[in-house]
């Protein structure tokens, strides 16, 4: 009660709440476990050109085929080249298919249902409608068409595919922002005063948080399987460059011979998918205050 | 004789929390014929201790750990899930709180109050049909035969418990458990169940055990009553010792915070006007019909400098949309509200920037007015940093000067609203809506969700603020009580139109009208 003022300053400057989730996730043991693996993927990606153990390209045919052993330890695939290096150089395609698709349809989606939401009536109507229209498009003329317009790039295949994402993104954040616009604190906010932009940031997309985080670690692997599927189309990655969707469709079709060309890309997926997971968990948990406490 | 007898049951909830003791060493017993309250605040486990008895617990977490019930000498607590269910909604029936929720709205009322009958007891449908008929009419369903094919939407919420009710009573229990019947009712209809309840008490011979938290009601309904605190029996004897002589401090505490009617407040009112309203209609779109109704119907009055102007109403009278008219959280559709005599219809957002700083709005529920995602820092601090009233330098000792106001410890100004009690919540809403200094404060039934001791202390904070902010306040609520003990003046409300207003002692010793009287006779004073 009368604890010296300064003191309760002090733990309080820089409170908010996200310097709370990060105290909270640290507490988390098996989300700070996804988020060490997923940075530590993250940054064999980045490093891959320097420390792969051979080129993603050369094929050896002689060697054709072989199963892991101390030279290759993932093996090889049936041009000889080392699974090791190509599924380190997938994942460089892989994540970044991952991460940027999902920030763009985040960053799409979140605006766009909220806005919806809580603007309502006429404005909710036309935009959802919007989202409709482009439902119905089939995805994959939409990403043909972007390719015929502005040429093949990876940089046009992440936004493509982050186009087509944020769609659901939007309809779940509308969704959710329709309920906490007719909070009380939502009506005590504007009858502070306080500006649209300013309760959309401070208490109405806060409070939807959770359904994004759990949503958006649910569409990196989905993103992932449709990148391999416009690759396989030859909309995307050209060989002899690789992702782990990729890898994992060739490795299916040879999988009774050489089951490790599966195998190893699909741990890799695998184990991404566990880790995203668990952090996603995580930050949802961390990010709401009302999740037991320690 | 009696048909219940409870002994020494304990119910623990285990938690991730820790272990928690619900209902604590707890003995009762209810005879043939005898209607016995339980009173107690949330909390208290009143309700858990009859649910306990009828298996209706989750478990786990929760866990009889002891106690006998003898229910017509068989122990309820150590019969098996199918045998209690035999008892269940047979001889011991239960009546819920909310009438809105505990039926199936894809069934009609015919059909859920045969079910039983057809499925239980084996009985044909015309006949099931005929019974159930017989007892929409008991429980006082007009025009039970055309009714009985219609949908719970179709009924209003005092009808509903009538459903209830009905339902309850169709396999004629022993047995009579009624968890809060009244509470989500208003006050006139709630008056009608009451005696519906007590009419078919006496009428069947019936036990009842009545679970509430309003002393008034059991006065009026309860042969006996049982107090309980914290999962314990603090008292238990006849009603009429119980008012009369409580024993324990606690029955004297909960007695003293009921308002007694007299008016506790000093009249403060000043000689101007500070908010004139008049003409004021807000209409909305009816969801089913699509067509406009009034919730706010052509309503006209003033409110003085310092005054509290009481609002009252039943539900859907409209008396929380005024208050949302005049702080334009709603848009009225026509009419004119003045603020120190500046028109605040039409205005922009912009331009109501620094008159919202002026007017602000206490809201019923502290679970839902508070972000959960802000610490009441964050909460407190936010009005005052975007109005500019503090600086980033200067935010720290303003926001701990509020906690000071509202009563809380400033140890606790970085915890979450979660953290809080309910009355402590209602503290930190208040906070927030005193941070600007505003000169008008609506109050939207602040103490309606409040346990009554709370509410004693809230209301008692909001007086004291009153005092030493010099506001004027709008004060909503159905309680009447409670008005009478806190306003300057009160306005009756009815179908969003005024039926009268007047000053608050004049109003209650010689009102004219009918519908100020009828509210008034509803109300159970002590």
């Amino acid at each position: 009660m009368s604890e010296p003022q300064s003191i309760i300053i002090e733990a309080e400057k820089g409170t908010s709440l996200w310097a709370d989730a990060w105290v909270r996730l640290k507490n988390n043991k098996l989300a700070l476990f996804g988020l060490y693996v997923v940075s530590f993927l993250i940054v064999v990606a980045i490093l891959t050109p320097w420390i792969a153990p051979y080129s993603y390209e050369a094929q050896n045919l002689d060697l054709g085929a072989t199963p892991p052993s101390w030279a290759h330890w993932f093996g090889t695939d049936l041009f000889g080249r080392d699974l090791l290096t190509r599924v380190m150089y997938g994942g460089r395609i892989s994540l970044a298919v991952g991460i940027l698709a999902t920030s763009v349809a985040l960053v799409i989606g979140v605006a766009w249902g909220t806005v919806a939401g809580y603007v309502g009536g006429r404005t909710d109507a036309v935009m959802m409608r919007i989202v409709d229209a482009l439902y119905a498009l089939p995805f994959i003329i939409f990403i043909i068409l972007l390719m015929v317009v502005f040429g093949k790039s990876i940089l046009l295949l992440f936004l493509a595919i982050g186009a087509v994402e944020w769609l659901t993104m939007a309809r779940i954040v509308r969704g959710q922002v329709l309920t906490i616009r007719n909070q009380e604190y939502v009506e005590a906010a504007r009858s502070m005063g306080l500006s649209t932009p300013h309760i959309l940031r401070k208490h109405v997309v806060p409070n939807s948080l959770g359904p994004i985080i759990v949503y958006a670690t649910l569409t990196v692997p989905q993103v992932m399987l449709l990148e391999a599927f416009l690759s396989f189309l030859g909309l995307g990655i050209q060989p002899p460059m690789s992702s782990w969707g990729l890898l994992i469709s060739y490795g299916a079709e040879v999988m009774e011979d050489t089951p490790w060309l599966l195998i190893f890309p699909g741990l890799a997926l695998s184990i991404t998918l566990f880790a995203l997971n668990f952090l996603g968990d995580g930050l949802r948990d961390a990010l709401d205050p009302k999740a037991s406490k320690d | 004789m009696s048909i219940l007898d409870v002994k020494n049951l304990t119910t623990r909830f285990h938690t991730r929390n820790g272990v928690v003791t619900a209902v604590d060493d707890v003995s009762f017993s209810v005879d043939k014929g005898e209607i016995l309250g339980i009173v107690g605040e949330s909390g208290s486990g009143k309700s858990v201790s009859c649910y306990s008895l009828l298996g209706l617990i989750p478990m786990p977490p929760g866990n009889i750990e002891s106690g006998v019930a003898l229910f017509e000498g068989r122990d309820l607590l150590a019969m098996s899930e199918s045998e209690l269910r035999a008892v269940r909604g047979d001889d011991i029936a239960m009546i819920f709180q909310d009438p809105m929720t505990s039926l199936n709205p894809f069934l009609t009322i015919g059909e859920q109050l045969i079910e039983p009958l057809i499925y239980h007891r084996g009985i044909k449908r015309a006949a099931a049909k005929a019974r159930a008929i017989e007892l929409m009419e008991e429980t006082g369903i007009v025009n039970a035969q055309g009714r009985f094919n219609a949908y719970p939407h179709e009924f209003s919420g005092g009808m509903r418990q009538r459903v209830m009710i009905a339902m309850a009573l169709i396999n004629e229990p022993k047995l009579l458990i009624a968890d809060e019947p009244t509470t989500a009712l208003d006050v006139t209809i709630q008056k009608q169940i009451l005696e519906l309840i007590a009419d078919l008490q006496k009428r069947r011979d019936l036990a009842v055990i009545f679970i509430s938290h309003d002393l008034g009601v059991v006065r009026h309904l309860a042969d006996r009553v049982v107090v309980m605190k914290e999962g314990k029996v603090v008292e238990q004897n006849v009603t009429e010792s119980i008012f009369e002589n409580p024993q324990d401090q606690y029955t004297q505490d909960l007695l003293d915070a009921i308002p007694s009617g007299e008016k506790v407040n000093e009249d403060l009112r000043g000689d101007e006007i500070l908010i004139e309203v008049s003409g004021l209609t807000t209409e909305f779109l009816d969801r089913n019909t699509g067509k406009p109704f009034k919730a706010v119907d052509d309503v006209s009055f003033n409110i003085q400098h310092n005054e509290i102007l009481g609002l009252v109403g039943e539900s859907g009278s409209g008396k929380s949309t005024i208050g949302r008219s005049i702080l334009q959280l709603v848009e009225p559709s026509s009419g004119s509200v003045l603020f120190r005599g500046e028109e605040l219809l039409g205005q922009s957002a912009k331009q109501l920037k620094p008159i919202r700083r002026r007017m602000q709005m206490i809201f019923q529920d502290p679970y839902a007015s508070l972000n959960p995602r802000m610490t009441v820092y964050d909460t407190l601090a936010e009005p005052l940093l975007y109005h500019n009233v503090a600086t980033r330098g200067t935010i720290d000792a303003h926001v701990l000067e509020l906690m000071d106001d509202v009563g809380l410890a400033r140890s606790a100004v970085k915890k979450y609203p979660h953290e809080f009690s309910g009355g402590q919540r209602q503290r930190i809403a208040i906070g927030r809506a005193i941070a600007t200094k505003p000169e008008f404060i609506v109050a939207d039934e602040p103490v309606s969700a409040l346990d009554v001791t709370i509410q004693k202390q809230i209301l008692e904070l909001i007086m004291n603020l009153v005092a030493k902010h010099n506001l004027t306040m709008l004060f909503v609520s159905h309680d009447l009580s409670v008005v009478r003990s806190l306003c300057d003046r009160v306005l009756v409300l009815q179908y969003g139109k005024i039926v009268e207003i007047g000053e608050t002692e004049s109003l209650w010793s010689s009102s004219k009208e009918d519908y100020t009287q009828k509210l008034m006779a509803a109300v159970h004073t002590l």
